[in-house]
């Protein structure tokens, strides 16, 4: 295809690069330096998407991300983007794009048929109906579902690759038109450190789409030198497409960078998130036109003058070849001038205003244009297309005229870009002479220059810029003095004025918000229902919250409500700008957050060797765990099975390095821990270990583990899994904000020790040739410690089991903890050592009747609760201690820590099942209990289960019932919890 | 993310920190011998002011300190930051 | 109130809508009520709505700050469901349930209750287990649980990441089909013109400035209106229970924090129900105009500012690539925070406060939308004959001294 509107010079595309794309199928020709709309543009075609609600054929509306039409669907398969905004998609060749929610085709739209049905479709319809029959609404439901969305996922997973990157800086400058490129270069002169971020592919901003001079010179001359000397300096640094997303606290912008498009293989990564940290921001993030509201404002063809102007300029591209320019203010004149010296003919400027009169309309007027002052567009023709539209005095819609054209160049004023200053905590004020919000209450290290600000003039903006950027560099601490910018920008002086924003009405649809098809009738229904406030009317007609969030609808919105409330504008009030300023894709913001990285995995110094035979593991926290080693063919209760058996028979191996260790040292160490455990531990003797229960201020049990004393003045400490990093802190707390007499020093060395525990009758046998320490029952007793060589290795060997039979936890330094585990397994083989997993480790602990925390607790059980009463110190205070004495700790609604036993011995009761008196089909029935860990037990040779149930402990002996959630419902007698060597014979022998 | 002055190691962002709630509440004296009501008071009711609030940090991934921080609930801008046992910063009017 | 239905929506087309009224009056504040009700979003409005509609007491308003449902109302992921763990948040839970299932019919505003089935999934065999205690419990409180298999997870939801050659696979899943999601401004509207219509008094921009006590009694409110006097008041403004406690001279075991949601851009239904994940951080719902619609966590300090911080952002958009691979390339329009009141315990608080006169029921955490209904039930319930209700019996602030707290901590492992 040619490019039929391709104007024959100007604009900043290569013309020496063309470029083959693919929209609808249908194969185009663009230039490098394109949008995707722009090359559109260039080969006539403005029908690019259907509307959200009504499936109205729409057309290219602006310029860049404002774009509230013209989102499309690119790439195919799984490297599909949907709703890309065309304005804003960079041109490559070999590009796919299609248009989105229609069928069959986009010209031809079945869900076109809803607009002929609109007037039923008001604002809120559905609250008003399909209410019944009672739960009718999953019909209903469904069917307005056919209907949701405007694009489509893709469904495959993403070939793309995202980044996170940092930055600090001293002063950020988001914006790189005038005003912000000289904010950028007086601040990096002062010797700041400097980032300058823009969305587009070159810095520029407006100058880029307009026709303004600097000194004499074409503006972009300008930009080119100041670039220039920004990238030459060594602290400032420049990024294009880059969009700043959200201001965040502290100096905290979060900005989104996209790839340069490739035409072959993969971009190395598609999007990266800035992370940027700066003293002082400015924001020079420009304005957004706005349109004005008349009949038929969405017709295809109807563009925002400043986007029409822009293509002319910046793409060279015509957007049409006869156009109207509809306008409220001065400004728009340069767009209409602009494009007569593109060589499109401007066939009037319908102005709102009585008397537009300064040197812009004159101008104009020189020039021939026609100006239609106090005159109205009231009505566009043409369908897919516009074909002509009419205009008419404001006070007398009868004496029509009807002017041919193919483009509307739309101009209802210009909207500051306060996103991101709104993020920051500013609050914006009305300014009425420009319609507009702009700056109004200080926002954190932030200033606000250039159109941002409502300062429309080049000379100002330059100015300003300047200034700003000078007066941040010093409040960030650079006061070097520079020459200042001396800028002359050539510009006919404009009309400040602007007219209303809202043309007077026939009755035809009148668009406020044109991604989501909400009519001026629509707010003022919102209205007229009593949903005044500003965001009761947003919430009830959708306004302002599709996928451009009102960039283009907002101010057209309140003066709508401002009219139909009788009040000034600040009175309606405003709604609040929300990070994202423009949509950030998942990927971007989860960066390299995914897959294998989406939780950092921690594995054990012994993990490989776990790898290398095959364990099964399961995700314990961020830790991976062998659960099981299953030999081939076996399953993971099998192996579990086996494993236990090898472990209460001969010898098993289990890697414990997970759990949480803390040294503690200091004079103070010793009435530390006393304080922190609720049984006693000033008692405990140097080479010997306790098992402590540690419970929170509010009485219940926190943690659990043993601690042993290494020296007077030396602990080690051990803490569950899950808890290590919990219970470290918590200490420190203790330690740092009340216990000011301790002198203690606490260090986390989870992650300093390897640990492999040797548990089972053969275990002295497979340590003794191994090591050093006298391995002597009468020796090396129950609960205590030794230090020694293992296997050559320095070692500590905790005598401590948590099986029930004899079993020794040994500590090596972590580097060691390989070496140490195929020791062991050495030594071990010719007793038959068998690895075990957490599976077997459960069950082994269970037959014991040794509880877990998270299993037998759950944030609400005290050591009462536990049994453990007899352990817990009368006489010394502790952590929690008062909670255990308030009314609600005592009496039989408590819950005690029992067994249970089926009386069929194969039953296995299902973790979690939960316990009746009675059984009864009466719901809801009362619950007294619930199973807390279930296991087929291989050493009792049928199935145990612990429990917790009211007053268990006066009912050992009793029947009680589980009802199944399929089944019936299964008997058990509440027994004494620990099923295994009741008399700790095993252990301690 | 806020930016946290550590009085030990600076300015840092927040995730390096872990944070520890109103500060400053005091267990009852003789608290075993407190009521239940005082105990409550103590274990669990807060001043949750909206406005500047005294606060606890902890730099946990950097210096492993915990220290106090003035910082407004709505704006949350920091007014000052300081040390266990240093005398308490006046809030900000 | 005129009734709304099809034939008035037809009537109304013809009409080009002229025919429509005020959903609510606007009126000026009285200068005494039966009743205050401080606060206008959910709980609020259905708590004068219920003491009208069951109580006969008509001398109500309702006072709010801002504007209806601008609180958490308006704010939160609109999830709806009644599975909890222990019995007495099963009870209140399932009651409000109940209320929704009548709720569009009652009060003749369509809050769009879609019970599309909201299913937890479990990553680890601790997740599985937890669940399995849960559905049993849930089970016997008469509440429709069910445990699924990792096949039937799968099968339901087909975009869900099947592979067991990742971080967290999916193991299984525990589900409840009565439970959904609601259009959530339509539940303050709902309320809020069905009290209207009872006679009760709507009062926005109507901030409550002071509490003025006769003795160890209430009698009335000073406000940016005026004072307004009396009988009893109720505090229900979630996000601002620790504020007016203060007026009123008592401290509440509360924090508040930001909770932070986000939806996405709109896209063609890939999810037809509500999927939590409390491994993989996420819960999510794809609303029927086709945004995404995701909850995270909470920032971890105290805040009353109603915006939530980047890393939250982030940690919802890797926890949805990671449930979901395919929403990679979509993107995150709007994210906006609301401000919970956490209780130690994740359990709410119902019922009197040291004031005689002043209610209080806050401290719904991250929880609060789906018990609108049935907390406003409960709350008018015990107003109306000024004792607890029995379902808010447990909830009351003495729990906190007693030390029966409700601990729905292990079972509200994820926000929602």
């Amino acid at each position: 295809m040619t490019q039929d509107f391709r104007l024959a010079k100007g604009g900043r595309v290569d013309r020496d690069k063309p470029l083959r794309f693919l929209f609808d199928g249908v194969a185009y020709d663009g230039l490098a330096g394109d949008t995707l709309a722009s090359a559109l543009l260039a080969n006539g075609i403005h029908l690019v998407a259907r509307s959200f609600k009504y499936h109205r054929p729409r057309g290219i509306f602006g310029l860049g991300l404002e774009e509230p039409n013209a989102l499309v669907e690119t790439g195919i398969g799984a490297a599909v983007e949907p709703n890309a905004r065309a304005t804003a998609v960079e041109l490559a060749d070999g590009l796919i794009a299609n248009s989105q929610n229609n069928w069959p085709s986009l010209r031809f739209d079945i869900g076109a048929a809803s607009d002929l049905l609109s007037p039923l479709f008001s604002a809120g319809f559905y609250y008003k109906t399909f209410m019944g029959p009672a739960g009718a609404w999953k019909f209903y439901e469904w069917l307005i579902r056919r209907a949701a969305g405007v694009g489509r996922a893709p469904d495959l997973p993403d070939p793309d690759r995202y980044e996170h990157s940092y930055a600090h800086t001293d002063v950020l400058v988001i914006g790189a038109g005038p005003a912000g490129l000289s904010a950028a270069l007086s601040a990096g002169r002062a010797g700041a450190r400097v980032l300058l971020v823009d969305d587009q592919v070159e810095p520029g901003g407006q100058l880029l789409n307009t026709s303004y001079t600097v000194n004499g010179r074409p503006a972009i001359d300008w930009v080119a030198e100041a670039t220039a000397e920004l990238d030459r300096l060594p602290d400032a640094r420049r990024f294009a497409r880059t969009v700043a997303f959200g201001a965040y606290d502290h100096g905290y912008v979060a900005c989104v960078e996209r790839a340069v498009p490739v035409t072959q293989g993969h971009v190395r990564w598609r999007e990266r998130i800035w992370h940027v940290r700066a003293t002082e921001i400015v924001l020079a993030a420009g304005a957004i036109e706005r349109p004005i509201i008349f009949d038929g404002n969405d017709r295809p063809g109807t563009m925002l003058a400043s986007a029409a102007r822009g293509y002319a300029n910046r793409y060279g591209v015509a957007s049409g070849r006869r156009a109207v320019v509809f306008a409220n203010n001065d400004d728009a004149y340069r767009s209409a001038l602009d494009l007569a010296e593109a060589g499109v003919e401007v066939a009037a400027i319908v102005d709102l205003r009585p008397d537009p009169s300064g040197t812009l309309p004159a101008l104009a007027r020189e020039k021939g244009i026609r100006v239609l002052s106090g005159h109205a567009v009231v009505g566009t023709r043409g369908r897919a297309r516009l074909k002509a539209v009419e205009a008419a005095p404001i006070d007398d819609a009868s004496r029509r005229q009807v002017i041919e054209c193919d483009l509307l160049a739309v101009s209802g004023g210009w909207n500051p870009a306060l996103h991101l200053y709104a993020h920051a905590g500013g609050k914006a004020a009305y300014a009425k002479a420009l319609a507009a919000f702009v700056p109004g209450t200080p926002a954190d290290r932030m200033s606000i220059v250039g159109s941002a600000a409502g300062e429309f003039t080049l000379a100002r903006c330059l100015a300003d810029g300047s200034r700003a950027g000078a007066e941040a560099a010093r409040r960030a601490g650079f006061t070097a003095s520079q020459p200042s910018l001396v800028l002359d920008a050539d510009e006919p002086e404009a009309d400040a004025r602007i007219g209303p924003t809202v043309a007077p009405s026939r009755g035809g649809k009148r668009f406020v918000d044109l991604h989501n098809d909400v009519t001026e009738a629509d707010l003022r229904l919102a209205v007229r229902e009593g949903y005044r406030s500003v965001e009761h009317a947003k919430r009830y007609t959708t306004w302002g919250m599709g996928p451009d969030q009102g960039k283009t609808g907002n101010i057209l919105g309140l003066s709508v409500l401002s009219d139909a409330l009788g009040q000034e504008v600040p009175q309606v009030g405003t709604t609040t700008f929300r990070p994202p300023y423009h949509p950030v894709s998942f990927g971007a913001l989860a960066g390299r957050d995914t897959g294998d990285l989406v939780v950092p995995l921690r594995k054990t110094p012994m993990d490989s060797w776990h790898e290398k035979q095959g364990a099964l593991f399961e995700p314990v926290g961020q830790w991976r765990r062998a659960k099981a080693y299953p030999k081939p063919g076996e399953s993971m209760h099998h192996a579990a099975e086996r494993e236990v058996k090898a472990a209460r028979e001969s010898v098993g191996l289990f890697d414990a390095s997970t759990l949480g260790k803390i040294d503690i040292r200091g004079p103070g160490a010793a009435a530390l821990i006393d304080r922190v455990y609720c049984n006693a531990f000033a008692s405990l003797k140097p080479g010997n270990a306790r098992y402590g229960l540690m419970l929170g201020e509010d009485g219940m049990l926190k943690d659990d583990g043993v601690t042993a004393r290494l020296g007077p003045d030396h602990f080690h400490m051990t803490t569950t899994t899950g808890g290590a990093a919990s219970v470290y802190v918590w200490i420190e707390d203790w330690l740092q904000t009340e216990w000011l007499d301790l002198e203690v020093y606490l260090t986390s060395v989870t992650e300093q020790w390897a640990v492999a525990t040797l548990s089972g009758p053969k275990a002295r046998q497979v340590l003794g040739p191994l090591t050093d320490v006298d391995l002597a029952a009468g020796a090396f007793p129950f609960m205590a410690f030794r230090e020694g060589r293992v296997a050559g290795l320095p070692a500590r060997i905790f005598r401590v089991s948590f099986s029930g039979d004899l079993s020794y936890e040994i500590n090596v330094p972590a580097r060691h903890g390989l070496a140490l585990w195929e020791a062991l397994m050495e030594s071990g083989r010719p007793h038959g050592i068998t690895p075990y997993g957490t599976e077997a480790l459960h069950i082994l602990r269970a037959e014991k009747g040794y509880i877990v925390v998270g299993h037998e607790t759950d944030g609400t059980i005290t050591p009462y609760d536990l049994g453990y009463g007899a352990m817990v110190a009368k006489k010394k205070d502790y952590l929690g201690r008062r909670s255990l004495t308030r009314s609600g700790m005592t009496g039989p609604d408590r819950k005690h820590l029992v067994g249970l036993l089926t009386k069929d011995p194969a039953r296995v009761l299902p973790m979690g099942a939960q316990i009746v008196e009675r059984p009864s089909e009466v719901r809801p029935l009362p619950m007294i209990g619930h199973v807390t860990s279930s296991y087929m037990s291989p050493t009792m040779k049928r199935g145990i289960a612990m429990a917790l149930v009211k007053n268990g402990r006066e009912r050992m002996g009793q029947t009680v019932y589980l009802p199944m959630l399929d089944g019936p419902t299964v008997a058990a007698e509440i027994v004494s919890h620990v099923f295994y060597d009741p008399e700790n014979q095993r252990r301690d022998g | 993310m806020l930016l946290i002055p550590c009085p030990y190691c600076g300015e840092r962002a927040e995730l390096e920190f872990r944070y520890g709630g109103e500060a400053h509440f005091r267990r009852p004296d003789n608290h075993l011998e407190a009521s239940d009501e005082s105990w409550a008071n103590y274990l669990f009711m807060r001043k949750n002011p909206k406005g500047w609030h005294r606060e606890r940090w902890m730099h946990i991934a950097g210096c492993k300190r915990w220290f106090y921080v003035v910082r407004h609930t709505v704006t949350h801008r920091i007014a000052a930051a300081y040390k266990v046992g240093d005398p308490w910063p006046d809030l900000p009017a | 109130m005129k009734r709304y239905s099809f034939v008035q929506l037809l009537r109304n087309a013809i009409g080009f809508g002229e025919g429509w009224q005020e959903a609510w009056r606007s009126p000026e504040p009285k200068p005494s009520y039966d009743v205050v009700i401080v606060g206008g979003g959910g709980h609020g409005l259905a708590t004068a709505y219920y003491l009208a509609k069951l109580h006969g007491i008509r001398n109500v308003a309702v006072l709010e700050k801002g504007w209806l449902g601008g609180g958490n109302t308006g704010r939160n992921t609109t999830v709806v469901r009644s599975n909890y763990l222990w019995d007495e948040s099963a009870a209140i839970y399932e009651h409000s349930l109940k209320l929704w299932e009548s709720l569009s019919q009652d009060l003749n505003y369509n809050v769009m209750f879609s019970q599309r089935n909201l299913v937890m999934l479990a990553h680890t065999e601790h997740e599985l287990n937890e669940a399995s205690r849960r559905v049993h419990a849930n089970r016997l409180n008469g509440i429709d649980a069910e445990i699924w298999s990792r096949e039937k997870t799968l099968a339901f939801i087909p975009i869900l990441n099947g592979s067991m050659d990742i971080r967290y696979p999916v193991m299984g899943a525990s589900a409840q089909p009565r439970a959904g999601i609601a259009r959530h401004d339509a539940v303050a509207w709902g309320f809020a013109r069905g009290a209207d219509a009872l006679g009760v008094d709507i009062i926005q921009n109507c901030e409550v400035i002071g509490v003025r006590r006769d003795g160890t009694r209430i009698v009335g409110l000073d406000t940016t209106r005026g004072a307004i006097d009396a009988k009893k008041v109720a505090f229900v403004a979630a996000g601002h229970s620790s504020v007016l406690a203060a007026l009123a001279g008592f401290r509440l075991p509360i924090e508040s924090h930001p909770l932070q949601a986000m939806v996405s851009e709109p896209i063609k239904p890939v999810l037809d129900t509500v999927v939590m994940s409390g491994t993989v951080h996420a819960y999510v719902s794809q609303s029927d105009k086709g945004e995404l619609v995701m909850g995270a966590g909470i920032d971890a300090f105290n805040s009353y500012a109603q915006r939530g911080s980047l890393p939250i952002l982030e940690e919802i958009a890797s926890a949805m690539i990671e449930l979901f691979p395919i929403v990679s390339r979509l993107k995150i329009l709007r994210s906006w925070g609301g401000i919970v009141d956490i209780c130690p315990d994740a359990s709410p608080i119902i019922g009197k406060t040291p004031v005689d006169g002043l209610f209080i029921n806050c401290g719904w955490g991250t929880g609060g939308f789906k018990a609108t209904p049935g907390s406003g039930w409960v709350l008018a319930d015990t107003i109306a004959n000024d004792r607890p209700h029995k379902l808010a019996e447990p909830f009351a602030l003495e729990r906190f001294s007693s030390g029966r707290l409700i601990d729905e901590h292990g079972a509200a492992a994820v926000a929602h």
